[in-house]
């Protein structure tokens, strides 16, 4: 058989780039969340607060370095796997990675240290300040990121002489046309899965009974969160929607799984897309409703795939199915918003077992969203690397050779098991041990053999410093 | 462009970066390396935390020196990276492995000698593969038009095997010398002990090395031995820190060796620079043949005047917030 470098690429860098994505959607939200409570623990002086930051520190600082290791592979990926395209987007793109790297790593990587082993050796304010740094961070390197990336999907302020790209307006390529789209979709996805992590552990927390003041805080403050923004990324993702509807009509068709151009359009609501015969088998479908959602109008006219050679067609069922994943996903998330608000009337939803079992659930759903919608835009862009200028074939690395490509494959599968396994049971030993005993960095400390919770009935006592 | 070079601005901002990576994670990847020799659990757990809090820093130099070459320099990036592909791998491997047992190892019980190897092997790695990307870069790449055309292994050589090895112990030298400094005791003793043999391994390599450059790369030869002369105050340089390293093990200086070992390699590197300069691609291109447009050079150098001061503002901010002897115990976990 052979081995094809193309395809193998492909597949590394979508395995390399969803395995990192979940760990900064995470931490994004997370260090907004850390930085609000030191800001809440700076002004009120209430040890409830620091005792969840310092919490919630330690299972950002595991997810934290497993998303700075797998970030470095995503930086040389570029030159290994994809070096004409690197050479060819330089201009543009290397400006825009360097520029994420000063204004955003450092700021990061020096801050993390001094918010985790910082807190005995500077003074409150600063290690506020450590932790807004972080939290700031986060978002300049999605910033840079979001930017260079749009910029993939709609390239603007550059012009192609003899296969390399120049820039002629930085503003018009940075703030490209999906950019605001895209920039606004993540961070909101952001906040929301640290709101939907935070929530669930908090929930799980409350179901067995465990600290149940402080983890009543936390749950509160996210479920007010959660139930601002789901109904908020419902519209951003329209909005989104608009914006690819202009610039990549051939995605749009495929989310739609829409084979012909026409007015009216259905929206279905399941459908097997069979690119070989160019069409769906098994629709169901709500009539007109696609035309409307997209162009706002009824008899809105919707491009079809037929637009396109088939060879210039995306893997539709892929498309498809992913964004409906992610939409049926976003839908549950609005829902569970408001069944939280209607318990917080009603009762006091923390003694509501379903739904905190619900919200133990719903912890997980972020991240299989953000992975599915990744997969629609990324896919939808095929086969194109620069949208309409660059084809993922033009961009591979030529001396590349099929069983290099599988063999680093294979390597990093095999790597990353064995660090995200670990890193999952690790995490669950954070999680397990919670928050009680907030003496107990100092046990630790005196035996290296971590002691097995020594204050675990202490919880009254705590509860009342912490009230 | 003509008043001032951005290529070379440019050039010299990147051998920053790299001389900034190799002496900032260099002692950490060597503490790393010294891991499994450690006389005790207790030693480790200080070992580890005298870098905890700035290795993460340390390595973004890493990143900057990739992004940077992507900006300024795209050639070398898009020849170098497939160049050296499966010792990119190995490299990134190694920094996974390490980066992650920070955090896991305070976490583990039972499975902890599991991730004392994963530190100390993925230090192994990680310096080696970095000592031979040295290597390879002075026996040069095949390129055919603007892109690399060699094999898969031809990185891996005698010649480049040496190189790793050569980096290896100059790391772990870095990381033994970093650890007297920093720790106090029983583990400072065992440090003190140590660190000799290591200085005799790196100058013994430093040796070998020297002697075998000339039969790899004649140019280096001609540069060494006809062009120019001055060039030999950087061995001139090393071996005087070198013996200043010596001398401070011997005094029981405790800042001193470290320093002078951070001076040792800085002239080793400059020699290289100059050995090469102005190559950039060995033996094909120089650095201005590798430059991206004038535009994104000025857009990027920009930036960088105002932001690296900054940073090493900041940086120097948190070495001093952890500076002082790291006892055992100390840390967050």
């Amino acid at each position: 058989m052979e081995l094809d470098p193309l395809l193998l690429s492909r597949i590394q860098f979508a395995f390399v780039v969803s395995f990192h994505a979940i760990f900064p959607v995470f931490t994004i939200g997370l260090a907004s969340f850390i930085a609000f409570l030191e800001a809440l623990s700076f002004k009120t002086g209430n040890p409830v607060w620091e005792r969840l930051s310092k919490f919630w520190v330690q299972v950002f600082a595991v997810v934290f370095a497993m998303g700075v290791v797998s970030g470095i592979v995503m930086s040389f990926q570029f030159g290994t796997n994809w070096s004409n395209y690197s050479y060819a987007a330089a201009n543009f793109l290397g400006p825009m990675l360097s520029y994420e790297v000063i204004t955003a790593f450092f700021l990061e990587a020096a801050f993390l240290g001094v918010l985790l082993f910082g807190r005995n050796r500077v003074p409150k304010g600063v290690h506020l300040f450590a932790a807004c740094m972080v939290a700031l961070g986060t978002f300049i390197s999605a910033f840079w990121i979001l930017a260079a990336n749009s910029w993939m999907h709609t390239p603007a302020g550059v012009e192609l002489r003899d296969g390399v790209f120049f820039v002629t307006s930085w503003t018009e390529a940075i703030f490209n046309p999906s950019f605001p789209y895209r920039f606004a979709h993540m961070a909101v996805a952001s906040f929301l899965t640290g709101a939907f992590v935070v929530s669930g552990v908090s929930a799980w927390y409350l179901l067995r009974g465990r600290e149940i003041e402080v983890n009543r805080k936390a749950l509160s403050m996210c479920l007010w969160l959660i139930l601002i923004l789901a109904p908020t990324q419902a519209v951003i993702g329209d909005f989104h929607g608009i914006n690819t509807l202009e610039h990549q009509p051939t995605k749009v068709a495929a989310m739609e799984g829409n084979w012909e151009t026409a007015s009216g359009v259905p929206l279905l609501l399941f459908a097997w897309p069979d690119q070989e015969s160019q069409s769906n088998r098994f629709e169901i479908a709500i009539p007109k409703l696609a035309s409307l959602i997209l162009t706002h109008d009824l008899n809105g006219e919707v491009p079809g795939l037929n637009e396109v050679a088939a060879e210039e067609q995306p893997p539709v069922a892929i498309v498809f199915w992913g964004f409906r994943v992610m939409v049926g996903l976003g839908l549950l998330m609005i829902a569970t918003a408001f069944t939280g608000l209607l318990l917080r009337h009603k009762q006091r939803y923390w003694q509501t077992p379903w739904f905190l079992q619900g919200l133990r659930l719903m912890s997980v759903t972020p991240f299989i969203a953000v992975l599915a919608g990744w997969i629609v835009t990324e896919s939808g862009r095929a086969p194109w690397l620069v949208y309409g200028l660059m084809t993922h074939a033009q961009g591979v690395t030529p001396s590349l050779t099929g069983g290099m490509a599988l063999f680093t494959l294979l390597g990093y599968i095999l790597v990353y098991a064995m660090i995200f396994s670990a890193g999952l049971y690790y995490l669950m030993r954070v999680l397990q041990d919670g928050l009680e005993v907030p003496e107990r960095v100092t046990e630790l400390d005196d035996d290296v053999h971590r002691p097995a919770r020594p204050f675990s009935g202490s919880d009254v006592s705590f509860e009342q410093k912490g009230s | 462009m003509e008043i001032f070079d951005l290529s070379m601005i440019w050039a010299m901002i990147i051998a920053f970066a790299v001389i900034m990576y190799v002496l900032m994670d260099g002692f950490d990847l060597g503490v790393g390396m010294l891991f499994p020799f450690a006389p005790d659990e207790d030693a480790r757990d200080v070992m580890m935390n005298s870098v905890a809090p700035v290795w993460d820093g340390n390595e973004t130099w890493l990143v900057l020196g990739g992004a940077g070459l992507l900006g300024a320099f795209p050639l070398v990036y898009s020849i170098l990276l497939p160049a050296l592909y499966i010792g990119v791998f190995l490299m990134l491997a190694g920094l996974i492995f390490r980066g992650v047992a920070f955090e896991f190892r305070f976490k583990a019980k039972s499975s902890r000698y599991l991730w004392n190897w994963a530190f100390a092997g993925g230090s192994f790695l990680a310096a080696f593969a970095q000592g031979v990307v040295v290597g390879s870069y002075i026996q040069g790449y095949e390129t055919e038009g603007l892109a690399y055309a060699g094999g898969a292994f031809d990185w891996l050589t005698p010649f480049t095997v040496m190189t790793g090895i050569g980096l290896m112990a100059g790391y772990a030298l870095l990381g033994c010398t970093w650890l007297i400094m920093k720790t106090e005791g029983y583990i400072q003793e065992w440090a003190y002990g140590l660190a000799p043999w290591l200085l005799g391994a790196v100058l013994a390599v430093f040796a070998i090395i020297s002697i075998w450059t000339p039969s790899v790369d004649p140019a280096a030869f001609e540069r060494w031995f006809a062009v120019i002369r001055w060039i030999w105050i950087f061995p001139v340089l090393a071996l005087f820190f070198a013996f200043q390293v010596w001398s401070g093990l011997r005094k029981r200086k405790e800042v001193l060796p470290f320093i002078a070992t951070m001076a040792m390699f800085a002239s080793t590197y400059f020699g290289l620079l100059w050995t090469r300069w102005p190559y950039v691609i060995p033996p094909n291109f120089t650095l201005w043949d590798a430059a991206s447009a004038p535009e994104s050079q000025l857009f990027l150098l920009l930036g960088m005047l105002f932001v690296i001061p900054i940073i090493l503002a900041y940086t120097a901010w948190t070495y001093w917030v952890f500076r002082g002897k790291v006892r055992v115990g100390e840390g967050y976990h």
